[in-house]
């Protein structure tokens, strides 16, 4: 810019090629697009699903219209919202835990490759087994019921973030382990500055995923664990709601999870950027 | 203590003159074979005089790098000893700085912490260690770009952060594996002066590992040349021109005297393959 300055030229550079501008127009309609063309189809979809129950006369209580979504959704706020928190809170709760226990058992594993070798097969058999099979055994040898969905919802979750962080954790670049193999670093001290921050992005790739799958987890496991009652979640509101055919009400709940669902994952996000701007390639800004 | 093997030294070949003074490091009869049944080196016996700079120079696969990690103390030979004549016995720490190929430098962090590492690492704050930092990083020109990260530097510029986190420490020897290999010549010739310039400023010993004979020349006042399968060395060869080394010197007939009896014991080791295959 200084250069541009000293010949006394202001406003865009007049040497900005036709490529460079036609590229700088490109990636601004880019920027619109993304945002604008997902509305778009959105607003199509609810456009024709309206004109489609309304032309063809379809029954509410078998497809309700958009309107009688939003309809639903309003008049069950007082419902659905305690219940909503109820599932947002083993959601949450689970995600934290499945941090906790996937980096703690990723770190215990990295330090000591007997630990790895014993220990994993049961995070993959924990991970293959379909919760909603173990569930039921859950319920029974766990006397809480918030505790047991927070269980459920944990395994769904920890595994994402165990494997990606082990793997993470062992692909610090070799010669930089060399170094500090020649400073005479501690273990703890590898650990602290090399490997934790190398594993990083993997962590972060993991946590993504866990995010969506404790949702599910969460989900899952009030369908099993079924009781009505005080706190129960939104999958048991979806449940009462069926049996009594209040087809509105399961649409309302649905949108409630997807949205908790696409939130989950848009924090995620901005937190992995905020992480990783300064320098993981997934993050950084290019110019040009 | 003659440093080099006695065989195959090619005519005409300047042999080094004996140093008084012990050297910093000793290879006594190195021996390293891995598990694949590779021999990387045979025999090797190789004396670093303090305030050295040596060049090894050898083809592909000659083993120094193998060497040069034996030396950092980060693989253990099969056979033979490397003694520290100047250090008491069991002293764990020999005070080295390693610069390797790439610049190796961890990308989550900024310069200046990629330079103070070493000191982290030895249990010094960044309000204790910056005025060494700083240091350091004046010393390769790269003070104003502490604060960046090195995604945002250029290869040149991350090869002096390198440099920068090695002399940090104040190391008594600088063991240099091609660390200037990946740049462009330029760069290149940027660079080896400023290695030759905090040479002679710093009192360092410089072992530095080169496939160039231009390059080695042009630094060192010591070449070893190495040959392969296995790993031995075969010319030992003193580089007598003064320092301080300038552009001039790159032109002079001495310089080119020097490459041609490199280069000509590099070749010999090269035949030599060839004629084994
Ligand atoms: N970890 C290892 N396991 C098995 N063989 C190895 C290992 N490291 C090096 N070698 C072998 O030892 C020999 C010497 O390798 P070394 O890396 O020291 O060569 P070099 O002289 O540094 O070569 P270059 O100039 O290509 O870097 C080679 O034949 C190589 O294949
Ligand atoms: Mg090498």
């Amino acid at each position: 810019m200084s250069s541009a300055d000293l010949t006394g030229l202001s406003g865009p550079a007049p040497g900005l090629d036709v490529a460079e501008r036609r590229k700088a127009r490109r990636a601004r309609v880019e920027r619109w697009a993304r945002w604008l063309l997902p509305v778009v189809v959105m607003a199509a979809t609810i456009a024709l699903w309206q004109w489609y129950v309304v032309a063809y006369k379809v029954p509410h209580y078998i497809l309700p219209g958009p309107d009688r979504v939003v309809d639903a959704l309003v008049r069950d706020w007082p419902m659905l919202w305690p219940a909503l928190l109820v599932t947002l809170q083993i959601t949450l709760g689970a995600l934290v835990v499945a941090t906790i226990g996937g980096v703690g058992l990723a770190v215990l594993f990295a330090q000591s490759k007997w630990v790895e070798m014993s220990f994993f097969p049961y995070a993959v058999i924990l991970q293959v087994t379909p919760v909603i099979v173990i569930a039921p055994l859950i319920f029974i040898y766990v006397p809480s019921k918030i505790v047991g969905l927070l269980i459920c919802a944990w395994i769904v979750a920890f595994f994402p973030i165990l494997s990606n962080t082990t793997l993470g954790l062992n692909s610090a670049d070799h010669n930089l382990r060399n170094l500090f193999q020649l400073y005479g670093a501690t273990r703890w001290q590898t650990l602290r500055y090399l490997r934790l921050p190398a594993a990083l992005p993997y962590f972060l790739g993991g946590l993504r995923i866990a995010g969506g799958l404790s949702l599910i987890g969460a989900i899952v496991a009030e369908f099993v664990a079924g009781t009505g009652g005080v706190g129960s979640g939104l999958a048991f509101k979806i449940l009462e709601a069926s049996y009594r055919l209040n087809i509105p009400r399961m649409f309302a709940a649905i949108l409630l999870i997807s949205l908790t669902g696409i939130i989950i994952f848009a924090v995620l996000s901005l937190v992995t950027h905020l992480l990783l701007r300064n320098w993981h390639e997934s993050a950084v800004k290019r110019d040009g | 203590m003659s440093a080099a093997s006695s065989d195959g030294a090619p005519r005409g070949m300047a042999s080094r003159p004996l140093s008084e003074t012990p050297p910093i490091v000793s290879l006594q009869g190195i021996t390293k074979s891995f598990s694949n049944a590779t021999v990387a080196l045979r025999n090797l016996s190789l004396d670093i005089g303090a305030g050295e700079f040596v060049s090894l120079l050898g083809p592909s696969g000659c083993g120094k790098s193998t060497a040069l990690r034996l030396i950092a103390g980060l693989s253990s030979p099969t056979n033979g000893r490397i003694v520290w004549p100047g250090e008491a016995p069991g002293q764990g720490d020999h005070e080295l700085g390693f610069v390797f190929q790439e610049p190796t430098l961890m990308p989550w962090a900024s310069v200046f912490a990629n330079v103070h590492l070493p000191l982290r690492l030895k249990g010094r704050s960044v309000a204790a260690a910056r005025d060494e930092v700083m240091d350091a990083l004046d010393m390769v020109g790269l003070a104003g770009f502490a604060d960046s990260y090195p995604r945002e530097l250029s290869g040149g510029m991350k090869m002096r952060v390198s440099i920068a986190r090695a002399l940090v420490t104040r190391p008594k020897l600088l063991l240099m594996d091609e660390p200037f290999a990946a740049l462009d010549e330029i760069t290149r010739f940027k660079l080896n002066n400023d290695i030759l310039r905090l040479w002679e400023t710093l009192d360092w010993t410089v072992i530095f590992v080169t496939h160039s004979v231009f390059e080695s020349v042009y630094l060192s006042n010591r070449i070893v040349v190495m040959a392969a399968r296995p790993g031995r060395v075969v010319a030992d060869l003193a580089v007598d021109a003064p320092y301080p080394r300038t552009e001039e010197f790159r032109t002079s007939h001495l310089y080119s005297d020097y490459c041609r009896q490199a280069s000509e014991a590099l070749q010999a080791t090269l035949n030599e393959e060839e004629r084994a295959e």
